[in-house]
């Protein structure tokens, strides 16, 4: 299979020219070459995973990133509830083995197939590293999908046996983690550090097609975990370096471009503009798409968070409020056109990303029932907007030692204080570098009607080292010192109101995403080692396992009419459930 | 002869194919310039965990092949007498209004000066910037200016920073040491003495950002040079049986690990609130001043503390 893989994409070696003319986004609106695979013409648009199966609420399988689109995590199953998660036990572990050479891994070698090779890259990077997986791990039939950079396994969800796994050479590029795969029938979609998505199909890991996302030249890497909502795939991707954030929709089965929306002004009369001191800056102006968002089918609207504005930390060259970076963004999911947006952190300067995957909320306030969506950004506030026209409901501060607010506008943004952008003298500065959350999602509870969020409330000293007026760029100009934690929590919140309903300590720090069952559970890493089950009305402890840091978000499905609970620790799946 | 290897790679479809035959041809490319530690992108996108994969975190414009060291000399002088006015010494952009060429699109997908020459033959209009002129220079001299602004590019930092530039001297001592005398004598005196432990403080931690960072995280902090941290202790009360005591290892919602005097350890399952456990952490104090410092305090106190020598 590899040979004849290498051998169709030699046909193509005419390709490169044209492919520098045409350019990826972020060089020319021209969408590039679609190169197929050896499984091209495979029919595949048929069966499989049905699109419309992403509405429903979530059960027996993980279909997306979130579960479902609302972003919730909150799965219906009750087989491992208040009383019973005391009774939860290994179900088996698999273990993943990166690299073209992999050859076993979650089969224990015992029958492990061979390892399915693509990709642009010469193979000198990347091969052997160890599997991290730091992302959603799809369950659909019975089958497990899982991610680390450059890698993809199909594992057996009822023993973690290895079904296929498809390795992709890189030609480089920020290898920090891969957020997952999507599906669409039987198709599978997920991107790499390179730029590429990838399209295999869902039942053997043959390549279909990839297609190039953004520019590496420009220095993007992706890492975001594609979302399908009906015959839309959306794909994110990263930057450090000044460059404009996007995100796109791309044919399932073409692998054609549909749209693109640009997070920044790209031209004049754009709107947003006039945030911006010149199109120059907002054309470098950053606002990265990398965490997948949700949807909403009644107003169509897909929601989503976008990252910082760059340079990141001097934010001299770019006065303003920078929109539309760290802003949660309604967008119509078939034209790609922007529907309400609302900025949960302006004019950022201290790389506080606001990717995070928000959550949709139907919850009655004053009498009145409402549409809402919700999210807990890594600066330390917590906004509820109304998800049909974006208008704002609550701002509260989550973050228990966050400082840098200057005030808040009528219309619920917080201003900040420009006294706590880096300095030459150090600025005291909370949340830290990382934030108070970060992309490891949170969750709601639709028994309790809590949002459940990881809270750090750590300091740093901002140091300002490259005083230019013009800025730095990218990440560059500051160093930041790390002075230490007034503690680590799991905190509830109510999204009605933005009050904290409980908050639970942990003794030993914090960790990993969250996930909310409807037995009354939640589930956590911490950061001792544990992977533990609190109670979603209190917040205590009910079970643990001291399997390591997880690495991942916890998910569950069931087969066989057995509830797994399922996370990863860096290459190791555990997968738990009651005998 | 150019390093195709990087045409290639810029273009996007690098076959294995073609990489095998190319450098079989020509000299082989040099090692790639470590362009930033792999997984500095953890601060972008929550470092929380390890790094995925074993790629380095390097990108084209420091995975290519420069020109040789005249053409780069050349294209400097070059870029000294006709670009840098507008674009800056380090490239960064300049007063006269033209745009940083380090992270600029046209010279970041330009390899060997095809897509900077047509600019710098034409000029180039940008609709609220200072429009570029004409400039008649052969393509030889332009070339030779692309290859140096490549060399330059070359050297970026990981996560986007800039080259390091020449060395900025950062003046930190910015607070009134008298005004940090008063704060020391009224919130650290009831701990620490400007005559005792604190006496050459100065002294032993000469770098201002070192001493700041120190005192402010807690001595044995990260940054610390004081010795050996203070260690964290623990009394934990069982429900039946004698109180045990001792420097506290791990504790958690389930756990609590201590170190006794005789070097074993001893584990206790926590069930809520049994055992009791009670931790004393000599930072604790220095923790919980965070939330209450001004700037102002902690520039003030730093300026003190330089004084004490």
């Amino acid at each position: 299979m590899t040979i004849k893989h290498v051998l169709l994409t030699m046909s193509l070696m005419l390709v490169p020219a044209l492919m520098l003319a045409q350019g990826a986004p972020g060089t020319s609106p021209n969408e590039a070459k679609v190169v197929p695979g050896p499984s091209a013409n495979t029919p595949g648009a048929t069966g499989g995973l049905d699109p419309k199966d992403l509405y429903k609420p979530l059960t027996d399988s993980w279909p997306t990133y979130s579960g479902d689109l609302t972003g919730q995590r909150y799965s219906r199953l009750t087989q491992v509830n208040q009383t019973t998660v005391k009774n939860l036990s290994l179900a088996w572990i698999g273990r993943i083995t990166s690299g073209a050479a992999a050859g076993g891994g979650g089969g224990r070698g015992i029958g492990a197939p061979q390892t399915i090779v693509g990709g642009e890259g010469t193979g000198e990077f990347g091969n052997g590293g160890a599997a991290n997986v730091k992302g959603a791990i799809l369950q659909v039939d019975g089958t497990l999908y899982v991610t680390s950079p450059d890698n993809v396994w199909a594992l057996d969800a009822r023993d973690g046996r290895e079904l296929w796994h498809y390795f992709w050479k890189t030609k480089g590029g920020t290898h920090i983690g891969n957020r997952g795969a999507a599906l669409w029938h039987n198709y599978l979609f997920f991107e790499t550090p390179d730029n590429f998505l990838v399209s295999l199909d869902a039942r053997t890991g043959q390549e279909r097609w990839h297609v190039e996302i953004s520019d590496f030249n420009q220095q993007y890497f992706s890492t975001m975990a594609p979302i399908v909502i009906d015959n839309h795939v959306l794909v994110g991707t990263g930057n450090d370096m000044d460059s404009p954030g996007f995100l796109q929709s791309y044919d399932p089965e073409t692998g054609k471009r549909q749209w693109i929306f640009y997070t920044v002004p790209m031209n004049a009369g754009d709107p947003g503009l006039e945030t911006w001191p010149s199109l120059e800056a907002a054309r470098h102006g950053g606002g990265q798409v990398w965490i997948p968002g949700v949807f909403d089918p009644e107003t169509r609207a897909y929601i989503f968070g976008t990252g910082n504005p760059t340079p990141g930390y001097t934010g001299v060259g770019r006065k303003g409020d920078n929109l539309y970076t760290c802003s949660l963004i309604g967008l119509n999911v078939d034209t790609g056109k922007m529907m309400w947006h609302f900025q949960t952190s302006v004019h950022d300067t201290h790389d506080w990303d606001s990717a995070q995957t928000p959550i949709l909320v139907d919850a009655t306030i004053n009498g009145r029932p409402r549409k809402l969506v919700s999210t807990a950004a890594r600066n330390g506030y917590f906004y509820t907007v109304d998800r049909v026209t974006g208008e704002h409901v609550v701002t509260s501060k989550y973050g228990s030692t966050t400082n840098w607010e200057l005030k808040r506008r009528p219309s619920g943004e917080v201003d900040p204080n420009p006294e706590k952008e880096a300095t030459i003298p150090g600025a005291l500065v909370s949340p830290v570098e990382g934030g108070v959350t970060n992309w490891p999602p949170a969750a709601y509870s639709q028994d309790t009607g809590y949002f459940y969020v990881h809270e750090h409330n750590g300091f740093n000293l901002l140091y300002l080292t490259d005083p230019d007026p013009r800025g730095s760029m990218g990440l560059g100009g500051k160093t930041v010192a790390n002075l230490g934690s007034l503690g680590d929590y799991l905190t509830a919140i109510d999204p009605k109101t933005g009050n904290i309903a409980w908050r639970h300590k942990f003794p030993g720090g914090g960790g990993g995403g969250l996930l909310a069952t409807a037995g009354k559970v939640l589930f956590s890493g911490d950061g001792s080692g544990n992977f533990a089950a609190f109670d979603a009305t209190n917040g205590k402890p009910l079970w643990h396992s001291r399997i390591g840091n997880i690495s991942n978000a916890p998910q569950t499905y069931s087969v066989d009419g057995k509830q797994h609970v399922l996370v990863a620790v860096g290459d190791t799946l555990y997968a738990f459930a009651m005998y | 002869m150019r390093p195709r290897i990087a045409v290639a790679v810029a273009a996007g479809v690098l076959f294995v194919g073609i990489a095998v035959r190319l450098t079989a041809q020509g000299a082989p490319p040099a090692p790639p310039a470590p362009a930033g530690a792999a997984g500095q992108g953890a601060a972008a996108q929550g470092g929380r965990g390890r790094a995925g994969g074993g790629a380095p975190a390097t990108f084209p414009a420091q995975q290519r092949q420069l020109a040789d060291a005249a053409v780069i000399t050349r294209g400097k002088a070059l870029y000294e007498i006709n670009c840098r006015a507008c674009h800056g010494a380090d490239l960064r952009g300049g007063d006269a209004g033209g745009p940083n060429l380090l992270r600029s699109q046209v010279a970041l997908n330009d390899q060997h000066g095809e897509l900077i020459y047509p600019i710098v033959r034409d000029g180039k209009q940008t609709p609220g910037q200072t429009a570029m002129p004409a400039l008649g220079l052969p393509e030889a001299d332009v070339v030779a200016i692309a290859e140096y602004v490549h060399s330059i590019q070359f050297t970026a930092r990981g996560q986007g920073s800039p080259p390091a530039g020449p060395p900025v001297v950062l003046n930190l001592l910015v607070g009134d040491a008298n005004a940090g005398k008063a704060y020391f004598a009224t919130k650290c005196s009831a701990c620490h003495s400007a005559t005792g432990d604190m006496a050459t403080i100065g002294t032993r931690i000469p770098d201002v950002m070192t001493l700041q960072n120190t005192w402010v995280g807690g001595a044995g902090g990260r940054g610390g040079r004081g010795g050996q941290p203070t260690p964290v202790t623990v009394t934990i009360t069982p429900a039946s049986g004698p109180k045990v005591e001792g420097r506290l290892v791990r504790v958690d919602d389930f756990i609590v690990i201590v170190a006794l005097a005789d070097g074993s350890t001893k584990s206790f399952r926590r069930d809520g609130d049994v055992p009791k456990v009670d931790i004393k952490d000599p930072r604790d104090a220095h923790r919980n001043l965070l939330p209450t410092y001004t700037d102002k305090d902690i520039h003030d106190v730093t300026a003190y503390l330089v004084t004490l020598k």
